[in-house]
């Protein structure tokens, strides 16, 4: 099977769909693979690594196309203006393709292929459960989206991240506030707290305020309660009390903060404008706001996608090309994302396509030309719920859920008339038992307790030893042995005394000692 | 010697024991503690011997003599991983005595009681011979089961629940028999009685599965102090008394210890049977296996992993003892101390072969017990660890017990492990651990494996870490 990785067309794209690492593995899985020449490079990656691990390398885009059975990408495919021909047609009737594709909002170019009688697979809608983390390649481009964040915000920033004493004077550290604690804010405010700043970060599930915490940062919570978790680990919006809590906070934030990274986005739902231009002008010259959803829209008024302006002195990074600028990265895991999605689809010699394989299924947008997208609903993220288009969400990571914590049980009336009961039956016995059988009761009854309280603080590591000495001193059964032995040498008692005797020696002398051998083995 | 200053004498050892077995909580006054007890049994034996009833000192010494030569001997040459084979054999020993001195006071014609004296006495006997017998030979087969004399898997007799009622009955009817007939027609209740005893000793151990062992030995030797104590009534002895209860009570708390680590109700464990039945084959039948691809590393990976962390903590399992592990591990640790990391072990309630059995055989590879800690010392630790080993273990560190209520193990308490940086599992295989769980952490994230065996590579990590430590310091 032959699996055909094109150079990315978009002008300013750098990633590739396969490094050599990942190459070496989809050969292993028994694909042959063709790389388009200098497909690599703007990744760091040079034609001959290629070949060093057995891949073909093809100079002719048109043949690489028409002769792959499957073709991976990283962007959707599109026009290419060298060629003058769309990306889409130069594909082989009925070859597969795996990029990203959002279908959503790709309606033509799903036609496109449908016309192509194209098998494609959307990397952008596997579903996200826990099996299908090692190909979510949505949170691989969200963790880089969000470390390149904090650097780009430090290459526009004219101060340090991290506070210093330095004998020239004190430097303050930098206020990093993060909004939206997913996969990018969860990076973001790793790689800030990384260089030492002091970070705020901000969530609408409160799901996610320990991995916020854990991740160094602080988390800020608004006196009003609304929870944002809109299921599949997306937020949805909030009610209008929310929002201007939420927006009351931001304001406040802004006047603090030297950097606000925003990473809210709704799915299907435009970015949700949470920094307005007079927040913006509120804050300290030569503070950076650097918004991640600017593809979408933006979460800040100022934003301009792909751009960086200089609005009131601060600066507003709208780049939506993040995780292509660390494209050697990038394109590694995205790489590896494309091989585990491969092997679980059977590798070369199995390949095909399994429609009862929920992660498949999800990705899956055409089969053999038919629509097969969006997937019959299952265990799919219910929609947010829709009020009106402007308000905050936040895409996330799934938290563990909580462990069930038992109910103890309440003693039910069928304890006290247990207890009745049994006292009744000591009474009854008390009255007719002889007094020398009730003061034995009386010893045993009082060692049991003792015994209870003071084996209870024995520490769990010397449960060992605590065996072998009580083995030892059960021993003392000996006692009994010893007071039958002493009848004339043929009496039956004599005879099996002192085989109780022996035994009960035993365990005597064999406990206390073995006790002895153990404890000296504790030292500090 | 008068019967007063006997009384005396016993009173002191009874004092003695309880101090004794007080000296155990902590390890700096658990020496003290077992001096103790040996002060306590000598001076017990001493003051009976010379009691008023005792006048046949030969026999008394041949026996008391031949019986100590054993004991030292066996405790001399016991490898520390057969502890609980040692631990279950003793049990049998004070089930057995406990046989003999029933049987042995009641052919003894020379105690002389009347009416309801008499009959409450009768009553003692018998309890106490069935006490025994079913400790003896239950205390056998466990020890057959550790030794591997016989299979650890579970033989379930269909209806064993009624055959145990069965014999429960017979043996209430031989008591009915038995009590206030003379001594001729009450012998073969009595033995008929020892018999079933024995009987259900060995149905009731033979029914549970190897790795319940903790709970099993616990619980025999919880019965070895209700028999010692039983052979105390039958004799009017308060010392008797007094140390059953006491060891009694003992096994008590350890099998209760034991049931709340693996989250098994102790009623189960009374009325034994437990471990094989309750859905555990049908339960890992719905719950979905966690899917995955574990992510394996080799030993040098390892190692660099290790040089790199500041805090660790091992967590050994019953396979690390198994292969013998713990003193490579020691070193390897040893090592990592000196490098200036922070390296600890965990210890789980069940884990080893009886309660507190890991903590013996690290102790005898010399790990220093203040860096051995309890679940519950180290569980909030786990999320500013920076790695993690777990050997040989696999149950105790399952997070299905906690997430998945469809596992079988699911309520067990367990160290949560995947909340360090990263977990290095060392096992031989992707096979599941004892309760035939899948564990879902072998496909988090954060955990990668060292497959084969555990000495092995605990001997090849410590090799690597010498010679890069050598090279560190030339």
């Amino acid at each position: 099977m032959k699996v055909a990785v094109p150079k990315e067309i978009r002008p300013g794209e750098r990633r590739v769909a396969a490094t050599p690492e990942s190459t070496a593995r989809l050969i292993k899985l028994g694909f042959e693979v063709e790389i388009e020449s200098d497909a690599g490079l703007a990744a760091s990656f040079g034609n001959e690594d290629y070949e060093a691990v057995g891949a073909v390398i093809v100079h002719d885009t048109r043949a690489l196309w028409q002769s792959a059975d499957l073709v991976l990408k990283v962007l959707p495919p599109e026009q290419n203006t060298a060629l003058g021909l769309h990306e889409a047609d130069l594909l082989k009737e009925g070859a597969a393709l795996i990029s990203f594709l959002w279908p959503g909002k790709n309606t033509e170019l799903v036609s496109r292929l449908a016309a192509r009688k194209v098998t494609a697979l959307a990397i952008d809608q596997v579903p996200r459960i826990s099996r299908a983390q090692k190909m979510d390649a949505l949170s691989v481009m969200a963790n880089i989206a969000g470390y390149r964040a904090v650097v780009e915000a430090a290459s526009f920033f004219g101060r340090f991240f991290t506070g210093q004493m330095t004998a020239a004077g004190r430097v303050a550290p930098a206020k990093v506030l993060v909004i939206g604690a997913g996969v990018a804010g969860l990076a973001a405010i790793g790689a800030a707290r990384g260089l030492g700043a002091i970070v705020y970060a901000f969530d609408t599930r409160a799901a996610v305020k320990d991995q916020v915490k854990s991740m160094g940062a602080e988390f800020i919570e608004l006196a009003v309660e609304e929870e944002g978790e809109g299921g599949g680990g997306y937020a949805r919006e909030m009610s209008d009390a929310y929002v201007k809590a939420e927006m009351a906070m931001f304001a406040a934030k802004a006047k603090e903060v030297d950097i606000i990274i925003t990473t809210a986005l709704i799915p299907n739902k435009p970015a949700p404008l949470l920094i307005t231009e007079p927040m913006v002008r509120s804050m300290k010259k030569g503070s950076v706001i650097v918004d991640l959803a600017a593809e979408n829209g933006g979460n800040c008024a100022c934003t301009q996608p792909g751009q960086v302006v200089e609005k009131f002195g601060v600066h507003v990074i709208g780049f939506n090309d993040m995780p292509s600028r660390l494209a050697p990265t990038a394109s590694q895991l995205y790489g590896t994302n494309l091989t585990h999605l491969l092997a679980d689809m059977g590798g070369a010699k199995s390949f095909h396509i399994d429609l009862n394989d929920e992660v498949v299924r999800g990705a899956l947008v055409l089969q053999n030309g038919e629509l097969m997208w969006p997937p019959p609903k299952k265990e799919v993220p219910p929609a947010p719920v829709v009020q009106r288009p402007s308000r905050p969400n936040l895409p996330v990571v799934k938290s563990e859920p909580e462990p069930h914590k038992k109910v103890a049980k309440k003693a039910g009336p069928g304890t006290f008339i247990g207890i009745a009961v049994l006292a009744l039956a000591l009474a009854w016995f008390g009255t007719i038992a002889p007094a020398a059988f009730l003061s034995h009761l009386t010893v045993f009854a009082l060692s049991c307790v003792i015994g209870w309280q003071v084996v209870w603080n024995v520490t769990p590591a010397l449960h060992t030893p605590l065996m072998s000495v009580t083995n030892a001193i059960s021993g003392i059964i000996i006692v009994g042995g010893m007071l039958q032995v002493s009848g004339p040498l043929s009496s039956p008692s004599a005879i099996l005394g002192a085989i109780a005797i022996l035994v009960a020696a035993i365990n005597v002398a064999g406990g206390f000692l073995v006790t002895k051998r153990m404890l000296r083995m504790f030292q500090r | 010697m008068p019967q007063s200053l006997v009384t005396l004498a016993y009173i002191t050892a009874g004092i003695l024991f309880i101090f004794s077995l007080g000296g155990l909580s902590n390890q700096s006054t658990a020496r003290r503690g077992n001096t103790l007890g040996i002060i306590g049994m000598l001076l017990a034996i001493v003051a009976t011997a010379l009691g008023p009833q005792v006048t046949s000192y030969g026999l008394l010494a041949g026996a008391l003599g031949v019986g100590c030569v054993v004991g030292a001997a066996l405790a001399a040459r016991v490898q520390m991983t057969s502890m609980p084979q040692l631990v279950a054999i003793l049990h049998s020993f004070v089930g057995a005595a406990a046989v003999l001195v029933g049987f042995a006071s009641y052919l003894d014609t020379g105690i002389h009681v009347e009416g309801i004296e008499a009959r409450i006495h009768e009553v003692e006997t018998f309890v106490g011979v069935f006490v025994g017998a079913l400790t003896f030979t239950g205390s056998i087969i466990a020890f057959a089961k550790l030794q591997g004399l016989i299979g650890s898997r579970p033989l379930l007799l269909p209806g064993r629940h009624l055959l145990n009622l069965a014999a429960f009955g017979v043996c209430v009817y031989m008591g009915y028999l038995f009590v206030g007939a003379d001594t001729e027609s009450g012998v073969m209740p009595l033995i008929v009685n020892t018999a079933i005893a024995s009987l259900v000793g060995i149905h009731v151990v033979m029914a549970i599965g190897g790795a319940d062992m903790p709970v099993v030995v616990s619980m025999l030797n919880s019965y070895s102090g209700w028999a010692a104590a039983a052979a105390g009534f039958m004799l009017s002895n308060d010392l008797l008394i007094i140390t059953g209860a006491l060891v009694g009570s003992s096994g008590a708390i350890l099998s209760y210890i034991m049931c709340k680590a693996m989250n098994r109700s102790f009623i189960s464990v009374i009325f034994g049977g437990f471990g094989a039945d309750e859905g555990k084959a049908p339960a890992r039948a719905t719950s979905d296996a966690p899917a995955g691809k574990e992510r394996s590393i080799d030993v040098g990976e390892t190692v660099s992993l290790l040089r790199e962390a500041r805090k660790v903590i091992i967590v050994p399992g019953y396979g690390m003892a198994v292969a013998q592990a713990q003193s490579p591990l020691y070193e390897v640790t040893r090592l990592l101390r000196d490098a200036g990391a922070d390296v600890r072990f965990a210890i789980h309630p069940v884990a080893g072969r009886l309660p507190g059995h890991m903590n013996v055989l690290l102790a005898e590879a010399k790990v220093p017990y203040d860096i051995v800690l309890e679940m519950e010392e180290i569980n909030p630790d786990f999320p500013e660890t920076d790695v993690v080993i777990v050997i040989g273990a696999n149950d105790i560190v399952n997070p299905g017990a906690l997430d998945d209520p469809a596992s079988p193990i699911y309520g067990m308490p367990i160290l949560e492990v995947w909340k360090a940086k990263t977990c290095i599992v060392m096992k031989r295989s992707m096979a599941s651990g004892y309760a035939g769980v899948e564990n879902p952490l072998f496909f988090k994230e954060n955990t990668v494996m060292l497959f084969g065996d555990a000495r092995k590579n605990v001997d090849a990590i410590l090799a690597d870490l010498r010679t890069k430590h050598a090279g560190a310091a030339a």
